[in-house]
């Protein structure tokens, strides 16, 4: 047969193309995605002779998982549609949870402010001007109770994007819910907790690398033994790609993250398929539609081989790349920001025909400042259309067998391979950090990209092509500078009501904990308990650990 | 011969999207500017004492975080109390429109909002930065 082919397009190339392109040329010279990766005029079977199926796709829920992970998709459950909200106090995020759950959103997603990313008290001096911008401010306790006030923890999942302080949160959640009589079997959710992005992309880190790997592992072995149904980590490409990487940049570099935490879980002595069934990954839906669907299906298949081969685990589940998708803020722009609306259903479909588990649909006016309670609705509504109109979830998998998209797949998957063989090369992700290798092959790569959309050879409509001057006006979100005057309050009414004697004795605990090897996280349990709060906490572990500075090359 | 302008890139705040200081800074180089940058996570205080010690004709910060309000006042105050008042100060991120007439009123002399071209900002800062030196 493909000799045939063979022959039959080079007659198509010489009496039907090559007449055509005579007459006109094509549009460009190169046809690439927006990685810059080269697209061909035509893909044929060709290009996908090469591929086994049972091998290389499998059928859904069926090692190597190319084609999803549950073998109904979404004909039995849709998507969880979980849109990340949280701003100003804990108690104007406790209002727009329970709005989003009214309007049939089915998980919760908690941004918390950039004070608590970087583990200090509302009332710091470093927090000054930053109360409840980004997120909703979490100094103790007491914020978490009101944050999840009347809604009770055994019937939502909640996602936390947290990370160095992960455990603080987490430990403050489970209280929470210990509080409400709900019992830690049935608290279901996930932490971010993937410290490792930071370093490499997002930068909010506290301590150094490894006693950070320490804390992360400390909580996979406390959620494996108390918390079963937790998440511990979401290893998330979304931020890699949001700091200008390319798509097979970020698959490569988050699943040499992946590799890295389950490394650190045997060697911590725990058995790979009593901790990696937890893992889970978050990934961007940017705007090139064919690559984002190659990207999702080869995460899935390179997980599976890494997990079965590499670090021999028998449970499929530890093999299932599970994923939280999000679309690409990146992507939004200023100008025009009806536009974004566009661009973002694209890319939600594009999640979608990935395979994703769930998905956070950016809002309009995002480039601008924090959504609207409007701009949030018609974000929701976009998947909701997609999942209930357009009959994209009645089949499974719908691009396998393309030519094109098989290929592109594999094509992804053999450079994601290279970046994650070059980091093994190097020793290992944390190595690979310490060199600056992730960092400055993004850092690359943003850069490039900005000079081809300076130059016209990216076109971002309504930037630098199709530009309109008159200014589409949208309503945005302003957090009141009295947030920050509210909350430091709170605190510090909660810190001179509290039994100081046993806050004392629980944070001199926890350090001891911190100094030696035992599991932090029951000792981080009984401070929260006492309402110690989350700088406090953090300070223990400063002082311990110590902080982490990045390097300052460009 | 005009001397070459130095500029310092600062990421204030506790914000750690770095994506677009990186790039101004890059672009800034490349158009032929001496260019200092910060890292991460600096406080006012650090930003002004680098600016100075660096002896810089500007400093451009960049702040997604909404903090921007009390970032850039705080660094134009400090410079006036160091009297450096002379140092052009510069910036941009995600702040709404509405912030920006405010900024300018306590002496950011520009704001580069989401979308503006590398080219809009080394061309801004040849023709509006001045040297601090005689």
């Amino acid at each position: 047969m493909s000799k045939d082919l063979q022959e039959n397009l080079k007659r198509w190339e010489k009496e039907t193309l090559s007449p055509a392109l005579a007459k006109k040329s094509e549009r460009k010279e190169e046809f690439t995605t927006l990685s810059d990766h080269p697209v061909k005029r035509l893909y044929t079977p060709l290009d996908t002779q090469e591929i086994d199926y049972t091998k290389d796709l499998g059928n859904p829920g069926q090692y190597p998982f190319t084609r999803g992970v549950h073998s109904t998709m979404y004909r039995g459950r849709l998507w969880t549609m979980r849109q990340f909200a949280g701003f100003g106090t804990a108690k104007d995020s406790n209002q727009r949870y329970h709005y989003l759950l009214k309007q049939g959103q089915t998980g919760l997603s908690v941004a918390f402010h950039m004070p608590t990313i970087m583990g200090y008290d509302s009332d710091h001096d470093r927090s000054r001007g930053e109360v409840g911008k980004v997120g909703v401010s979490i100094d103790t306790l007491a914020d978490m109770e009101t944050l999840f006030d009347g809604i009770p923890l055994d019937q939502v999942t909640t996602s936390m994007t947290i990370n160095a302080p992960a455990s603080i949160l987490w430990a403050m959640y489970l209280v929470v819910a210990e509080k409400q009589g709900v019992s830690w079997d049935k608290v279901g959710g996930t932490t971010q907790n993937d410290i490792l992005k930071e370093y490499i992309a997002q930068k909010s880190w506290i301590y150094p690398p490894r006693p950070s790997m320490r804390l992360i592992v400390d909580m996979m072995e406390f959620a494996k033994d108390n918390v079963p149904r937790w998440n511990t980590i979401s290893i998330s490409g979304y931020h890699i790609r949001e700091a200008g990487s390319t798509a097979a940049q970020e698959l490569g570099f988050t699943l040499a993250d992946g590799i890295g935490y389950v490394q650190a879980g045997v060697e911590r002595g725990m058995d790979v398929d009593t901790f990696a069934p937890r893992l889970s990954f978050f990934f961007n839906a940017h705007s090139d539609f064919f690559e984002e669907i190659a990207k999702f299906r080869a995460a899935r298949r390179i997980w599976a081989r890494t997990m079965k081969e590499r670090f021999g685990a028998k449970n499929e589940k530890s093999m299932m790349c599970r994923f939280h998708t999000q679309t690409a803020g990146c992507s939004l722009t200023a100008q025009q920001p009806y536009n974004n609306v566009i661009r973002t259903t694209l890319q939600a479909m594009s999640g979608i025909l990935g395979g994703t588990q769930s998905l956070h649909t950016n809002s309009l006016d995002e480039t601008l400042s924090l959504p609207t309670e409007e701009a949030v609705t018609l974000a929701l509504r976009t998947q909701q259309i997609i999942a209930e109109e357009s009959g994209i979830p009645a089949t499974i998998d719908p691009f396998a067998g393309s030519y094109f998209v098989e290929k592109l797949t594999n094509e992804i998957e053999a450079k994601a391979l290279e970046y994650i063989d070059n980091i093994d090369k190097m020793g290992g992700v944390i190595e690979a950090i310490e060199k600056g290798y992730p960092q400055q092959e993004i850092g690359n790569a943003s850069y490039k990209y900005q000079r081809q959309v300076e130059e016209g050879e990216k076109v971002v409509v309504g930037v630098n092509k199709y530009v309109d001057a008159t200014n589409q006006e949208v309503p945005i979100l302003m957090i009141s500078d009295d947030v920050e005057k509210v909350q430091i309050e709170n605190v510090q009414k909660v810190k001179a009501n509290r039994d100081q004697a046993k806050v004392d004795a629980c944070l001199q605990n926890l350090k001891q904990a911190a100094q030696g090897t035992d599991n932090v996280m029951p000792f981080i349990l009984d401070a929260v308990r006492e309402y110690a709060s989350l700088g406090e906490i953090c300070d223990v572990f400063r002082d311990v650990f110590g902080v982490y500075h990045d390097p300052k090359w460009l | 011969m005009r001397k070459k302008l130095r500029i310092l890139v600062a990421k204030p705040g506790l914000d750690g999207h770095d994506r677009g200081a990186k790039v101004v800074a890059r672009a800034l180089r490349d158009a032929g500017f001496e260019v200092i940058y910060t890292g991460l996570h600096q406080t006012p205080e650090m930003i002004v004492n680098a600016a100075l010690d660096e002896d810089v004709d500007a400093v451009s910060m960049s702040v997604l975080s909404g903090a921007h309000m009390f970032l850039f006042s705080e660094v134009i105050k400090l410079l006036k109390e160091k009297d450096a008042a002379d140092i052009a100060v510069f910036g941009g991120g995600i702040i709404p429109d509405e912030d920006i007439p405010k900024l300018m009123e306590v002496g950011v002399a520009k704001i580069f909002t989401p979308g503006s071209s590398l080219k809009d900002i080394t061309g801004w800062v040849d023709t509006h930065v001045q040297s601090t030196k005689q």
